[in-house]
C-alpha cells in the first residue's frame, strides 16, 4: 500500500528544498561558469583524494559499511519506539523536548524559545536542519539576529549567498572571492588582509571571538542523538561548535526525527564512518556529546526541537524512506560528475548532489522537485562512496517512476512512450516505422551523425548527436542473405 | 503535535520488524591498551594533525609540564588535577567555576589530564570529571596542555566509546581545531585552542 500518498509533506514556500527553476535550467548558468567549474573542481578532486586514502587504511571498512547500514534500517523500523525513549531520557536529565510537525512550527518554537531568553542574537552551528526550515529568515523577521560561526556559513552569509555543499557550503568561491566579501561586508576586516587561507580564518576568528564570548543563546543542529542514553552529539573541526555548545547559558537543538541511533555503543560505528567520509580524516577535530543539563557545565537550559517536515512521508515509501538514512558526509557529491559540473545550486534544495535528489523529492513530494530525480547518470559512484550504503541510483529510478505515477497530465515524453509501444507491438507497424525512419537519413548525411532535429524531436539533439539510421535494418538483412548465409 | 508526529511515525513504518545488527567490525584492537605500538601510534597520529607531542617516563610528567608553560604564563587549571603536575613558575588559577568566558579568554592556557585516547585517529576524550574540568576551561584559552597516561590509551574508537560515560558532558579532541572552508586547505587554529600539546606519559 502506497501510505506516502497521504503523508504530509514540507510544507511550500518556508525554507528551503526546492528551487524555482528545474535542474536543467538551474544548472545551465552554472555549466557556463568556468571559474565556478575550476572551483568545484579543485576541491572535489582534492577532497576524493583525501577520503580515499583515509578510507584505504581500515581494514574493516565494508564491516563498519554494512553494521552503520543495519544499525540505520533498525533505527527506522522502530523509530517511534526511539524517539519516546530519546524525550524520556532528555527530560530526566533536564532538558526539553519540543515536536515540531514542520518547518512552520519549528521555527515558531525556536523563536518563542529565544523571545523567552530576552536576547535579540544568536550564534549557530552549521545545521543542515536550520537551512531546511529557512530558520535564519524566521528569525530575523522577528528582530532576531543568527550569526552562522561556521567559516562556510559565514562566508555564504556576508556573501548573501545559498550553500551549495552539504560539507564545505562555500565550495563554490576561491579565496579571492572570499577575500572580496570579507573586505566588503565583515565591518572588522584587517586592513591588511590577504587572500591567504590562514590569514582568511584568522580575520574569522577575532570576528566571532566577541560574539561567542558574549553569546546567551545558540542553536544548532545534532549528528546524532543516542536514544538509550539521550546523549546528543555534535562533530566538527573549527571549534566554532563547542564555543555555541559551551558558553552560552541556553542551548535549542533542531534535529531532524533521522538523526537518532538506538544504542551508545553505535556511536564507535559512526564517528569512524563520518569522518573519514566527510573531511577525509581519520578523525574531525572536535566531537562535542551532552545529554541534557550538566549543572555548572554548559548551557544550564537545553531543549532539543524532534523535525518531521516531511520526514514521516519519506519513511512512509518502503523503497525511499532508505534516503533517512544518510549521516550527510557529502561524499556521494563529490565523486558525482553531475554535480562536479553543475555544483549545488542547481539542485535548488539546501540538501544538493546525489543525496539531494532523493531527499528533497521526498521531503516536498515529488511534484515539487520532479527534475531532481533525473539529475544523475545513474553512474554507481554514490552507492560506492555512501558510508551507510544508501543505494542512491535504486532509489533515483523508483523515484522518477514516482514522478510519472503522480503526474496527472500525460507529457510529450509519455505520449510518444504510448505511440512506441504501439509501434513496437505489431511486428508489421515496427517495420513500417523503421523504413519510415530512413527519410531521416537526408538530413544526416555528413559523418553519419545528426547534430539537429526539427521539434519536437530537437530536445533529444540540443545536447547530444542522433545516429543516422541504416540503409538496412538487421531484419531487412536476414531475409536477404537468409541469414548471413548467402553474403 | 507530539501525538499527531508519533501517530504519523507509526503509519509511515506499517508492518514493524526487528533488524539484526551485524557487528564484524574490530571492537577491540589487535594491540592492549597501553602497549608501545599504541603510544608509537597515537604520538604519530597527534603530530600529523599538527599538535606537539612530548613522550616522557611517568615521572617525568612536571618536568615536560614546565618546558611547555612558561615561566610567568598565566594557566587555568581544573579541580582535581594530580598534585605536582602544575609548574612551580606558572600563574596557576585552579577553576572553581566561576570564571566567565570573558576571564577564561584572559589566560595563555590550560593544563588537564584526560579521560582515555584512541591511538588509530589520535583522539582524546575529556569527560568533566576531575583534573579535566568543566568544558569551556578546555576551550577558550589558547594553549592547551593535555596529560595522557600510557593506560589510558587503546587502539580503536569502539574501545574508547565503550570507557566513556555517555551522561557525562564529553569532548574528543583529535589535533588543534581546524578548517579546510576554503579551497578544502587545512587551516589549523580557529576558534578553539590553536596550540595542542600532548604530554605522553608512560
Amino acid at each position: 500500500m502506497k501510505t506516502y500518498l497521504g503523508m504530509p509533506t514540507a510544507p511550500a514556500g518556508v525554507g528551503a528544498l526546492s528551487g524555482s527553476l528545474p535542474f536543467p535550467d538551474a544548472a545551465r548558468p552554472a555549466l557556463a561558469d568556468a571559474q565556478l567549474r575550476r572551483n568545484l573542481g579543485h576541491a572535489t578532486r582534492t577532497i576524493r583524494a583525501k577520503r580515499a586514502a583515509v578510507v584505504g587504511e581500515v581494514s574493516d571498512w565494508e564491516e563498519l559499511r554494512l553494521a552503520g547500514q543495519a544499525i540505520k534500517k533498525a533505527t527506522m523500523a522502530r523509530l517511534d519506539e526511539h524517539l519516546e525513549r530519546l524525550e524520556r531520557e532528555v527530560t530526566a536529565r533536564g532538558g526539553r523536548v519540543h515536536w515540531a510537525t514542520d518547518a512552520v512550527a519549528a521555527n515558531r518554537i525556536v523563536t518563542e524559545i529565544v523571545q523567552a531568553t530576552g536576547a535579540t542574537e544568536v550564534v549557530k552551528v552549521k545545521s543542515m536542519a536550520t537551512q531546511e526550515i529557512g530558520l535564519n529568515e524566521a528569525l530575523e523577521s522577528a528582530g532576531i539576529t543568527a550569526v552562522e560561526t561556521d567559516l562556510a556559513e559565514l562566508i555564504v552569509q556576508l556573501g548573501h549567498d545559498r550553500p551549495s555543499h552539504i560539507l564545505v557550503p562555500a565550495i563554490h568561491r576561491n579565496r579571492s572571492e572570499i577575500l572580496e566579501i570579507f573586505q566588503r561586508e565583515m565591518g572588522d576586516a584587517p586592513a591588511d588582509l590577504t587572500d591567504e587561507p590562514r590569514r582568511l580564518a584568522m580575520a574569522a576568528r577575532s570576528h566571532l571571538r566577541r560574539r561567542f564570548l558574549a553569546a546567551r543563546v545558540a542553536v544548532s543542529g545534532a549528528n546524532f542523538a543516542v536514544a538509550e542514553t539521550g546523549t546528543l552529539a555534535v562533530v566538527e573541526s573549527e571549534g566554532n561548535g563547542r564555543m555555541c555548545l559551551t558558553l552560552p547559558q541556553t542551548l535549542i537543538s533542531v534535529m531532524g526525527l533521522e538523526k537518532i541511533v538506538p544504542t551508545w555503543e553505535d556511536l564507535g560505528v559512526f564517528l569512524q564512518l563520518l569522518p573519514r567520509s566527510s573531511t577525509g580524516e581519520r578523525m574531525n577535530p572536535y566531537t562535542s556529546m551532552w545529554t541534557g543539563v550538566t549543572p555548572g557545565d554548559g548551557p544550564q537550559e537545553f531543549h532539543l526541537v524532534l523535525l518531521d517536515n516531511g520526514r514521516t512521508a519519506a519513511l512512509a515509501d518502503e523503497v525511499g524512506r532508505e534516503a533517512l538514512h544518510c549521516i550527510r558526509c557529502s561524499a556521494c557529491l563529490n565523486v558525482c560528475p553531475v554535480y562536479e559540473r553543475a555544483g549545488g545550486h542547481a539542485y535548488g534544495s539546501v540538501y544538493p548532489g546525489p543525496i539531494g535528489a532523493v531527499i528533497s523529492p521526498q521531503l516536498t513530494g515529488v511534484a515539487a522537485n520532479a527534475s531532481l530525480p533525473y539529475a544523475s547518470t545513474l553512474c554507481g559512484a554514490c552507492f560506492d562512496a555512501c558510508p551507510v550504503r544508501i543505494d542512491i541510483p535504486a532509489l533515483l529510478v523508483h523515484l522518477r517512476a514516482r514522478v510519472v505515477e503522480e503526474r496527472r497530465l500525460p507529457t510529450p515524453e509519455s505520449i510518444a512512450m504510448a505511440a512506441a509501444s504501439w509501434l513496437m507491438s505489431s511486428p508489421k507497424r515496427f517495420g513500417g516505422a523503421i523504413r519510415a525512419a530512413r527519410g531521416v537519413r537526408l538530413v544526416g548525411r555528413r559523418r553519419g551523425r545528426i547534430s539537429a532535429l526539427p521539434p519536437p524531436l530537437s530536445g533529444w539533439t540540443a545536447s547530444r548527436d542522433a545516429p543516422v539510421p541504416p540503409p538496412e535494418t538487421f531484419r531487412e538483412w536476414w531475409r536477404r542473405t537468409g541469414g548471413g548465409r548467402d553474403e | 503535535m507530539r501525538d499527531e508526529m508519533l501517530a504519523r511515525v507509526r503509519t509511515a513504518i506499517g508492518q514493524r520488524s526487528t533488524v539484526d545488527v551485524p557487528r564484524a567490525y574490530r571492537t577491540v584492537g589487535s594491540h592492549s591498551p597501553g602497549s608501545p605500538e599504541l603510544l608509537d601510534l597515537l604520538a604519530d597520529r597527534l603530530i600529523d594533525y599538527k599538535a606537539t607531542v612530548l613522550r616522557v617516563a611517568v615521572d617525568g610528567i612536571p618536568s615536560a609540564v614546565a618546558e611547555v608553560i612558561p615561566a610567568g604564563a598565566r594557566f587555568v587549571l581544573p579541580p582535581g588535577l594530580p598534585d605536582g603536575w602544575a609548574p612551580d613558575g606558572a600563574v596557576a588559577v585552579v577553576d572553581d567555576g566561576s570564571l566567565s568566558a570573558a576571564e577564561l579568554d584572559g589566560f595563555d592556557g590550560v593544563l588537564t589530564g584526560c579521560t582515555v585516547a584512541a591511538a588509530e585517529t589520535g583522539t582524546i576524550a575529556l569527560d568533566g570529571s576531575a583534573g579535566q574540568g568543566r568544558r569551556a576551561i578546555t576551550l577558550v584559552p589558547d594553549r592547551h596542555v593535555c596529560v595522557v597516561r600510557a593506560e589510558q590509551v587503546v587502539q580503536t574508537v569502539p574501545e574508547m566509546i565503550a570507557r566513556l560515560e555517555p551522561q557525562r558532558p564529553l569532548t574528543l579532541i583529535s589535533g588543534p581545531s581546524a578548517t579546510s572552508d576554503i579551497e578544502l586547505i587545512r587551516v589549523e587554529g580557529v576558534h578553539g585552542p590553536r596550540n595542542l600539546v600532548v604530554v605522553l606519559a608512560g
